[in-house]
Formats: structure tokens, C-alpha cells, sequence
């Protein structure tokens, strides 16, 4: 069961980054590739998290909540930067 | 009593995976950078909460469900924030497409 858990969530989350990666690099304008990274950076955090979820250990907890801030932080300031590059 | 919350948790982190799949279908198929924004964080929220609390499930400690709550609390107070700013900015800068939009009420501001 764990095995076949482990190969669902690989699949699919793989699959998520790679739609987030093809609309980071076709994406026309800068806010869809902000809108891109911010799910590629939460497809990581889902996979780290399933990763300690399936080996059933906590060592990378203190990953998830810096993961967590840091996709906020960048795209709130990558959208500031848009705002004045735009205006 | 554990085997059925390892179940309970594994199908919450299918769960989960499955809604940022829909997620990132989501955001290569919709055709504005509003709908994508939509696409990218109401499916993709509710899928990293699924899959803490199905990761919560599997572990069943104090101190890591403390730093869970930490991480989902996060996930729900900047989410809507990130969001918020990436409309506000596409509206400003023009790239809204008029003709999808039923109401556009802040037309008059």
C-alpha cells in the first residue's frame, strides 16, 4: 500500500510542478510567471511534506514552514517590482 | 485504531495531491491571468491543507502537529495576500480581458 502511495503522489505531484514549469516558461506576462512559481514552490512543499508523511519521520518540519514564508515573501516582492517596472 | 488513521491519512494526502494537479491543469488551460490566479490558490490551499492533515495523521506527535498548525496558518494568513496583490496589480496594468468579466466593479474608481 505504501509503495502504491508513494507512486500516486510522485506522479501526480511531478505532474503539478511540470504544469507549473510549462506556464512559467510560456506565461506573456510576468505576473503569470509569479502565479507559476508560487505553485511550483507549493507543489515542493507538498512533495516534502508527502515525502515525511510515506517514512513517517519529522526531520524536514522545520523545511515546510520556511517553504511556507518564503513563497510569500517572494511573490508579494517580485509583484512590487512589477507594479513600478509596468507603471 | 492506527492502521484505519494510516488510511484516513493516506487518502488525504491523495487528496491533496490531486487538487494541485488540478491546480496546475488549471493554470496551463485558463486563458487570463485572473483565472489563473483563482486556479493557482483556491485549489492549491485547500490541496496543502489536505495534505498536513493527512501528514498529521501519519505522524501523531505533539510537537509535530504543532509545527503543522504553524505551516497551515501560514498557508491560509499569505495565500489570500499573494492573491490579492497579483489581481490588484494585473487589473492596474491593463491585462484584464474586458469580455470575460460579467461585472467589472471597479470600473467607476
Amino acid at each position: 500500500m505504501t509503495v502504491l502511495l508513494a507512486v500516486a503522489l510522485t506522479v501526480l505531484l511531478s505532474a503539478t510542478a511540470l504544469l507549473a514549469l510549462l506556464r512559467i516558461y510560456r506565461g506573456p506576462s510576468l505576473l503569470d510567471r509569479v502565479v507559476g512559481a508560487d505553485l511550483l514552490l507549493s507543489a515542493m512543499l507538498a512533495a516534502v511534506g508527502a515525502e515525511a508523511a510515506l517514512n513517517r519521520h519529522a526531520t524536514t518540519l522545520p523545511v515546510l514552514v520556511v517553504l511556507s514564508l518564503l513563497g510569500f515573501v517572494g511573490s508579494v516582492s517580485l509583484v512590487r517590482f512589477a507594479v513600478r517596472a509596468e507603471s | 485504531m492506527s492502521a484505519v488513521a494510516d488510511w484516513v491519512g493516506g487518502l488525504l494526502l491523495l487528496a491533496g495531491a490531486l487538487l494541485s494537479l488540478v491546480a496546475g491543469i488549471g493554470l496551463v488551460r485558463f486563458p487570463d491571468t485572473l483565472d489563473r490566479m483563482h486556479a493557482a490558490t483556491k485549489p492549491q490551499v485547500l490541496g496543502v491543507l489536505l495534505l498536513l492533515v493527512g501528514l498529521a495523521l501519519r505522524l501523531r506527535t505533539g510537537s509535530d502537529l504543532g509545527m503543522l498548525v504553524l505551516v497551515a496558518i501560514f498557508q491560509l494568513s499569505t495565500a489570500p495576500v499573494a492573491a490579492q496583490m497579483i489581481g490588484r496589480a494585473a487589473y492596474r496594468s491593463g491585462r484584464v480581458d474586458r469580455s470575460l468579466l460579467d461585472v467589472d466593479e471597479l470600473a467607476d474608481r
